[in-house]
């Protein structure tokens, strides 16, 4: 323990309202006039208590704060569903031109035919990428996304007049499916997983009729596998009359080699934050833009860009349309980010960029199958699926390794997801990581699985993390009685 | 390719190890009819410089409000952002981190997102706030549905005040939910009478403050309706600016404020990336949606900070989650403290100030200009106008002039002739006088 | 002393007349972990065998805990909101959830007894 908490280059940081001193600015700003106020007698009277600090306590305030997070910038993020690769630094200048990361939302069209043209080339590359005739690009995110897209396919079927209840999703898939589905006044029926870790086509048959709006598929799947019987599972849907929804997190191991379009898909979110590069800014912001077939196309949410005698304009107003589902047009930082990236790789980078991802999550799985036991059989997609066999009777459990992991310098793979799969080690490398450091990972994780097999390292692992910022947290305390924010000491009432 | 780390060597040793000869057996799970031997129909891959040289010539065929002037708004503002914000927004260990699942190595951007719920807090004189939505219209849709929750009642009353997309929004989330949504008329002048569109059957009643058309009102008395029948009072905060300045919703009875944070650290960026606010009383924490960030200790007794509450979040719920809500925006919500830790609390209230002077200085040029009507007797930053035409062609014909004047009410609110000839203008810090004698000068000419 | 009965979903009732009191069992709070959070219905509410009344959290899992039984709920246990743990240090007395009145006592005799509890819970239910 030091005199001052802090470690070497690991300090210790307060709250910023700890840091306050009443008056204190870090931003100099003209002094008002100080005419008389048309406010309607709604002047402020109450203090914010917001803290007085200046730029360099600012600036080294948050300095200390980021140095005290993991990032792709530093080391390997193997989070399986997540798709942390490199964050290209062009695709930050880019977005940042004066005439595009400044651009009002409500400028007129004329000024702004630019930044639509660069729309239109971005889904010009999404729907070519996905042979899908149609793209949605209002979507916020993936969860915002899926909600786009399972609207979508429920305004189609009220065009029609068909009330279909029923939405399929497999066991296996994100929180976020059942979720969305629920949010559309859809009830969710989970369809089983195989022992090969795919859909089960009898279970898909057996619950598929006419109260079924649609099927909700992650392809590749969450377990990391291709879903082999796709075309039959979109045949089956769609001979049912429902809509086959894709979720396309995992879009990273078949960007140009695969097309979405090709395997029967109606609708489908891709990630910009995952397969696309945007960064992931510590939970976002991110985009998840939706291909649509040309059944669902008409459906899609306001606004959209076209192209006309008179230039690029915004449809902001179309009565078939769904509406709405945020303020503005996009996550127009996202698409210049992402078509940054895609122009910087060109066709035949992003083949290569989905054989690369693949290579290195089968060279990981052959690597760690010496230790632990891969779920399924067979070769993965760009995330390759443990469960912990391997851990049984040794009292280490699959977060213990995790753990392990950060104290050599490793964020964690994804753990306990998907739920079909006991103990679950989810990892997923990325085509942006060099051999050298797969085998750094490789030998780590194959160092703490033989470690815990010797027995008694219970206690050693329970331990772990040591050497990060902070051991583990309690949790528990957090939840019983949540702190969710800090508040200004009470005023003192009386001397002691 | 420079993103591509692995040699030819390496991808040979590897499928050696992995025990296949070549990487198309690692597809053999895609069925054969959707396997593409070749490239799709695109450019093949570009270096640095000419991929910075096509985005260059697409921002040259756009005008940018800063090269003019501008007076754009209606939900969305040009203010000023410090340098410093952005340089520590980007770096690397908050830009390429993901999600803080694991605390011990993330407590930069739990620590942050700690402090950022706390200033939303405060400056909505709320008790709690989560750690972001999508954007304001989102996050006044997720309102809708967590005061629904809540009282378990089926009607929202919109107010004519609110912003037409985020009515728009709230419609399209509700659509398939069992809700009546009751939207009421635009209300230019602030003259509604939302008390009396409450009955037994209101969940919630959403109130604009500033309103759309720019109007402050106190919101006292609609909270006290909205309690006497028992909804809750959900007001949305556009331009959260106007909180350096003006009374908090908090004060005036609201029970859950949301809002748009874009103003605070976040660039225009032709509408997105943006900031949504979610702030509520602390008995309805459990009804939030998104996520919570929370103190507690770690294995030594020291502080810290963890998600907490997860319980309400879709990958434990799934389907009875109180949102399906997973990536929010947090970087914008980093920039968002990180600006506000800048003005402190001196500085937003200067801030406000700067703001209200400039929209009181415009109100004087327009309000001399023959044929013009402001229609506001008070407001923020933004005022409604009312020009002798109608207002699209003018504004478009402005933007010849090299001005980008307001945002014409018609755009948003298409096919009511009564609203075609109003227009919003917006003034903030970084408008100049020059800005609006050049407005002036333009709207002479276009009149 | 009254005696307890059990579900298939590791709650347990025991009757004082026509009340009965409503917890979950000590395996169901050794699976859930540390109980964080406990949801409690109002009082006065119908509920019915099967049918959810309360959730039970933990830090990483949230679960339904069902009647037992049909019967209008009398009483809950407001002590549990601040103080949750009580349902792992103490689920068969100071942890119970709620009381409910009970119409049909021979649905209660039909229950599981301890005995046979304990015996669907060895054969890993």
């Amino acid at each position: 323990m030091t005199v001052t908490g802090h470690r070497g280059l690991d300090h210790e940081e307060p709250l910023s309202f700890d840091l306050d001193a009443p008056g204190r600015t870090g931003v100099d700003l003209p002094a008002p006039k100080g005419g008389p106020d048309q406010l309607g007698g709604l002047g402020r009277a109450h203090t914010h208590s917001l803290p007085g600090l200046s730029e360099p306590q600012v600036v080294r305030h948050f300095t200390r704060l980021s140095q005290r997070n993991y990032a792709i910038d530093a080391g390997l993020y193997p989070l399986g569903s997540c798709t942390m690769k490199h964050n290209p630094r062009l695709n930050e200048r880019v977005a940042r031109f004066a005439g595009l990361g400044d651009l009002h939302p409500l400028q007129p069209a004329r000024t702004v035919q630019g930044a639509l043209r660069l729309i239109d080339t971005l889904a010009h590359w999404l729907k070519t990428l996905c042979a899908m005739p149609a793209v949605a690009l209002s979507p916020a995110a993936g969860a915002h996304g899926e909600l786009c897209g399972l609207m979508t396919i429920r305004a189609a079927h009220d065009a029609r007049g068909e009330a279909r209840q029923r939405v399929l999703v497999p066991e296996s898939a994100h929180g976020t499916n059942p979720a969305t589905a629920a949010l559309c006044g859809y009830t969710v029926d989970a369809i089983p997983a195989t022992v090969r870790g795919r859909i089960d086509l009898a279970a898909l048959k057996a619950k598929i009729d006419g109260s079924v709006a649609g099927l909700m598929l992650t392809n590749p799947n969450t377990c990391g596998l291709f879903e082999d019987e796709v075309l039959e599972a979109a045949r089956l849907v769609h001979d049912a009359g429902a809509y086959f929804y894709a979720d396309g997190a995992n879009f990273n191991a078949i960007v140009g080699r695969v097309r979405p379009g090709d395997l029967g898909v109606d609708a489908m979110h891709i990630n910009l934050h995952k397969t696309f590069s945007t960064p992931h800014g510590g939970g976002g912001p991110g985009s998840g833009p939706v291909v649509l077939s040309a059944a669902l196309a008409p459906y899609a949410p306001l606004p959209w860009v076209v192209h006309d005698a008179g230039g690029f304009r915004l449809v902001e107003n179309d009565g078939k349309a769904l509406g709405r589902i945020r303020a503005f047009h996009g996550q127009m930082g996202m698409f210049i980010r992402a078509l940054a990236y895609m122009m910087s790789h060109g066709a035949d980078g992003l083949r290569q960029v989905a054989e690369d991802a693949v290579l290195g999550a089968n060279y990981i799985k052959a690597r760690l199958a010496a230790v632990l036991d891969p779920a399924f059989a067979g070769p993965c997609m760009h995330e390759c699926l443990f469960d912990d066999d391997a851990l049984k009777g040794t009292g280490v459990t699959t977060l213990d390794i995790a753990k392990a992991l950060i104290d050599e310098g490793f964020h964690p793979m994804t753990v306990y997801f998907p739920l079909v799969v006991h103990g679950a080690m989810l990892i997923e490398p990325t085509e942006t990581e060099s051999k050298a450091t797969l085998d750094e990972f490789c030998d780590a994780i194959i160092a703490l699985v033989r470690r815990a097999k010797e027995g008694g390292q219970e206690a050693w692992f329970h331990e772990a993390p040591r050497l990060g910022p902070r051991r583990r947290l309690d949790e528990t305390t957090a939840a019983r009685r949540p702190v969710l924010r800090w508040r200004p000491p009470a005023p003192a009432t009386a001397a002691e | 390719m420079r993103y591509l780390p692995l040699t030819a060597d390496d991808r040979r040793a590897m499928l050696a190890v992995i025990g296949v000869g070549s990487v198309d057996d690692l597809y053999v799970d895609v069925p054969a009819a959707a396997r593409r031997a070749g490239l799709v129909d695109l450019p093949a891959h570009q270096g640095e410089i000419e991929v910075e040289r096509a985005f260059q010539a697409f921002a040259r065929a756009n005008v940018a409000p800063g090269a003019v002037p501008s007076f754009l708004g209606a939900g969305a503002y040009r203010h000023h952002i410090p340098a410093s914000v952005d340089a520590l927004i980007q770096r690397g260990e908050f830009l390429t981190s993901y999600t803080p699942y694991q605390p011990e190595i993330a407590q930069g951007t739990l620590q942050a997102l700690f402090e950022f719920q706390t200033m939303v807090a405060m400056i909505t004189g709320m008790d709690v706030a989560n750690a972001s939505m999508y954007d304001g219209a989102s996050a006044a849709a997720e309102a809708v549905l967590m005061a629904n929750r809540i009282t378990r009642r089926r009607r929202a009353v919109l107010s004519g005040g609110l912003h037409p997309h985020y009515r728009a929004t709230i419609v399209t989330y509700a659509r398939w939910g069992d809700f009546v949504i009751d939207a009421l008329p635009p209300d230019p002048l602030a003259r509604e009478d939302v008390a009396s569109a409450i009955d037994g059957e209101t969940a919630c009643v959403v109130v604009q403050y500033p309103g759309f058309f720019g109007q402050l009102r106190d919101l006292r008395a609609i909270a006290e309706a909205a309690h006497a029948a028992g909804a809750l009072l959900v007001v949305v905060v556009t331009e959260i600016v106007a909180l350096g300045l003006v009374e908090t919703p908090g004060a005036m009875g609201a029970d859950i404020v949301v809002g748009e944070g874009q103003s605070i650290g976040v660039p225009l960026s032709f509408g997105g990336p943006y900031l949504g606010l979610f702030a509520t009383r602390e008995k309805f924490v459990r009804q939030m949606p998104g996520r919570l960030a929370g103190a507690t200790v770690d294995a030594d007794g020291r502080p810290g900070y963890v998600l907490t509450l997860s319980t309400r979040e879709q990958h434990i719920r799934r389907e009875k989650a109180t949102s399906n809500i997973c990536t929010n925006s947090g970087l914008c919500a980093l920039a968002f403290t990180i600006h506000l830790t800048l003005l402190g609390e001196a500085g937003f209230a200067r801030l406000g100030r700067l703001n209200h002077e400039a929209a009181c200085t415009l109100v004087d040029r327009v309000a001399a200009l023959p044929g013009v009507e402001v229609l506001n007797d008070s407001f923020f930053n933004e005022i409604t106008v009312r020009l002798p035409k109608p207002a699209a062609p003018v504004v478009d014909t402005l933007a010849d002039l090299g001005v980008l004047g307001g945002v014409p009410v018609s755009r948003l609110y298409p096919g009511d002739p009564a609203l075609a000839p109003l227009m919003l203008l917006a003034a903030t810090e970084l408008t100049t006088d020059a800005d609006m004698a050049a407005l002036v000068a333009a709207l002479r000419q276009v009149l | 002393m009254a005696v307890r009965k059990f579900t298939r979903d590791h709650e347990w009732i025991n009757l004082d007349g026509d009340v009965g009191t409503v917890g979950i069992t000590d395996h169901a709070q050794e699976q859930l972990g540390d109980v964080v959070f406990v949801e409690l219905p109002a009082v006065g509410k119908v509920v019915t065998k099967g049918g959810e009344a309360a959730v039970v959290e933990s830090v990483k899992a949230a679960s339904e805990v069902y009647a037992p039984l049909d019967g209008t709920v009398v009483a809950v246990n407001e002590a549990l909101a601040a103080e949750p743990a009580t349902v792992n240090a103490d689920p068969f007395g100071a942890g119970w959830f709620m009381k409910i009145r009970v119409a049909d006592r021979a649905a209660f005799d039909a229950l599981m007894d301890e005995p046979a509890y304990r015996k669907f819970v060895a054969e890993g239910a």
